[in-house]
């Protein structure tokens, strides 16, 4: 277990300077998520163009890994359609529980540098809170909306 | 002078050198750097004596107890009554009758709960509890709320992480059934001076639980003399094995509670008409109870009383000045919870740095401490904050472990700039 794997550069510096940090407003859709083992908390933000995910922006308090984390996803999502984001997610989830885990680092990119959190397996959920976060809130979308 | 000074010394201070040979666990590398364990207020270790009075047991004398008239069972039911013995004499209970074994705190509490004060409950009957407790001294009362419409009233603590009196004072009243009340905090490590608190409840003729998970592994503990209705501890947390733990109850509050569970060896006859309950203790452990841990309990308490709980208590209590004092000199560090009066507890914060990335941090350099919010959740919310580091001492530690977790802290800080 080395820790320079977990704590790379970049999540240092995404821990320490958020990108798309604080609320969207308005937002077409938003959910919290909620680490109660470690405390993290997370709000995912986000604004819709058709399939398209135009704007992300997250705010909360978490540890390092799940503030940078969220931070790289919102850096990553931006433009994509909705279907993109959910195969991105399974890349992320793989790298972060697989050894062998068969995604093209080219389609990471940055995120490629959370591949030493699979060491350390009680941090996966960490790395993962942000992409079940922005998860829920776009499956919220999806929803009928009620006319109360 | 000195030389009265050196004796008295000598007498009291611990040979931890020799204390740490009997904890095999103690002896190993976690990550490449020899294990620094700090975390005894999750789960402290268990001594050789422990382990081997266990698999002594197993290996030479297992049987049911109570039933079999043949050699093992007898053995076993010696055994497993011996320990009941040497648990009242640890907390000075009148009476055997008096020490109910079940799996945990956690157990004990929940056992109070419904047999003791939900049958005749009132709806806006009130429990009082503190800010301070553990999530098993919060969440069966709740349960009571759901069930039976019980008010729960909670005595605030201040910026220190001590129970406001005065408080206390105003909330206890003619509906209080109950005041249920951590002896000490396993979140900041407060020791809360119970006795004051069981001698109002006393005017008001409300009965007292304490919650003493994490006091008896640290202090005398004497059941007379605090004067509470029950005490509820975990052998886990006393060198004991785990799923094993104490209800202490006066005998007279006992006898008048109905069993909580049925089953075998809570009963003296059963046909489908009616059934008649054991007597106390066994007719709130119904079922095989667990043997082997009531042997291994006893073994841990036969060894903490070898060193003696005054001993260990002096000792744990020149760690936690030590840590205090090396943590509060560590840029950034925040203590959580600075009682005047507290067990061998530092929970703390560094600025810009999550808990959680310290734990990990921290676990690289061999250093084993909790993170999180302690099942103490309310404890957190009233500090602001979403969980804490915890490093908590056992009389096996020593100074030279809390100089190693300086160090790691130090490390941490570098790691993540
Ligand atoms: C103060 C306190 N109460 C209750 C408990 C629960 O003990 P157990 O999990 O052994 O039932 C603990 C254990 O963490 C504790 O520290």
């Amino acid at each position: 277990m080395d820790l320079k794997d977990l704590y790379r550069d970049v999540i240092v510096d995404h821990n320490r300077h958020p990108r798309n940090f604080g609320k969207l407003q308005p937002a077409d859709v938003h959910a919290d998520g909620h680490n109660p083992l470690c405390g993290d908390r997370l709000t995912m933000y986000a604004n819709l163009k058709g399939e398209h995910i135009t704007d992300v922006k997250f705010e909360g308090s978490g540890c390092a890994i799940s503030v940078a984390s969220a931070s790289l996803l919102t850096e990553a999502v931006k433009g994509k359609t909705k279907s993109e984001v959910k195969e991105l997610f399974d890349d992320v989830h793989a790298l972060l529980t697989q050894h062998d885990a068969a995604v093209d680092p080219a389609r990471l990119g940055k995120l490629a540098a959370l591949s030493g959190v699979r060491e350390f397996p009680a941090r996966v959920k960490c790395a993962s809170l942000c992409w079940h976060t922005l998860n829920a809130a776009l499956e919220r979308a999806a929803e009928p909306v009620t006319t109360e | 002078m000195n030389a009265a000074v050196t004796a008295t010394r000598s007498a009291t201070a611990l040979d931890v050198a020799a204390i740490r040979r009997d904890f095999p666990i103690l002896h190993q590398t976690v990550n490449g750097k020899p294990l620094v364990y700090l975390d005894n207020a999750a789960s402290s270790q268990r001594p050789k004596s422990v382990i081997e009075a266990i698999s002594r047991y197993y290996e030479h004398d297992h049987a049911n107890v109570h039933r079999g008239v043949h050699t093992l069972s007898q053995r076993a039911t010696d055994a497993y009554e011996g320990a009941r013995e040497t648990i009242r004499r640890f907390i000075n209970a009148r009476d055997t009758k008096e020490i109910v074994f079940v799996r945990g705190t956690t157990e004990a509490v929940n056992l109070v709960a419904q047999s003791f004060l939900r049958p005749g409950f009132e709806p806006g009957d009130e429990i009082l509890i503190s800010a301070l407790e553990h999530h098993a001294n919060i969440v069966p009362w709740q349960l009571l709320r759901e069930q039976v419409g019980a008010v729960l009233k909670v005595i605030p603590i201040n910026e220190q992480g001590v129970v406001d009196f005065d408080e206390f004072q105003k909330l206890i009243g003619p509906r209080t059934k109950l005041l249920a009340l951590a002896h000490v905090s396993n979140a900041l490590g407060t020791i809360v001076p119970v006795e004051k608190f069981i001698k109002v409840a006393k005017q008001h003729g409300v009965p007292v639980l304490l919650d003493g998970a994490q006091a008896i592994p640290h202090t005398a503990v004497d059941v007379q003399a605090l004067g509470c209705d029950f005490y509820c501890f975990s052998s886990h947390k006393m060198l004991g094995p785990t799923g094993m733990g104490v209800l202490y109850g006066k005998r007279e509050l006992l006898e008048a509670m109905p069993p909580w569970q049925g089953g075998g060896d809570m009963i003296l006859s059963v046909s489908f008409e009616k059934t008649t309950f054991n007597q106390l203790p066994w007719k709130f452990e119904a079922g095989t109870p667990h043997i082997a841990g009531a042997i291994g309990l006893a073994t841990a308490i036969d060894y903490l009383e070898k060193i003696g709980m005054d001993r260990i208590a002096a000792y744990e209590n020149e760690l936690l000045e030590y840590a205090t004092e090396r943590l509060s000199a560590l840029p950034g560090l925040r203590i959580v919870g600075t009682a005047p009066d507290k067990a061998a507890v530092v929970s703390f914060t560094l600025d810009g740095i999550h808990p959680h990335d310290i734990g990990t941090i921290l676990d690289t350099e061999g250093v084993a401490i909790r993170t999180g919010h302690h099942c103490a959740m309310p404890v957190m919310d009233f500090f602001k904050i979403p969980a804490t580091a915890r490093a908590s001492m056992s009389f096996y530690n020593t100074r030279e472990e809390i100089d190693r977790l300086v160090t790691a802290l130090e490390h941490t800080r570098q790691v993540l700039g």
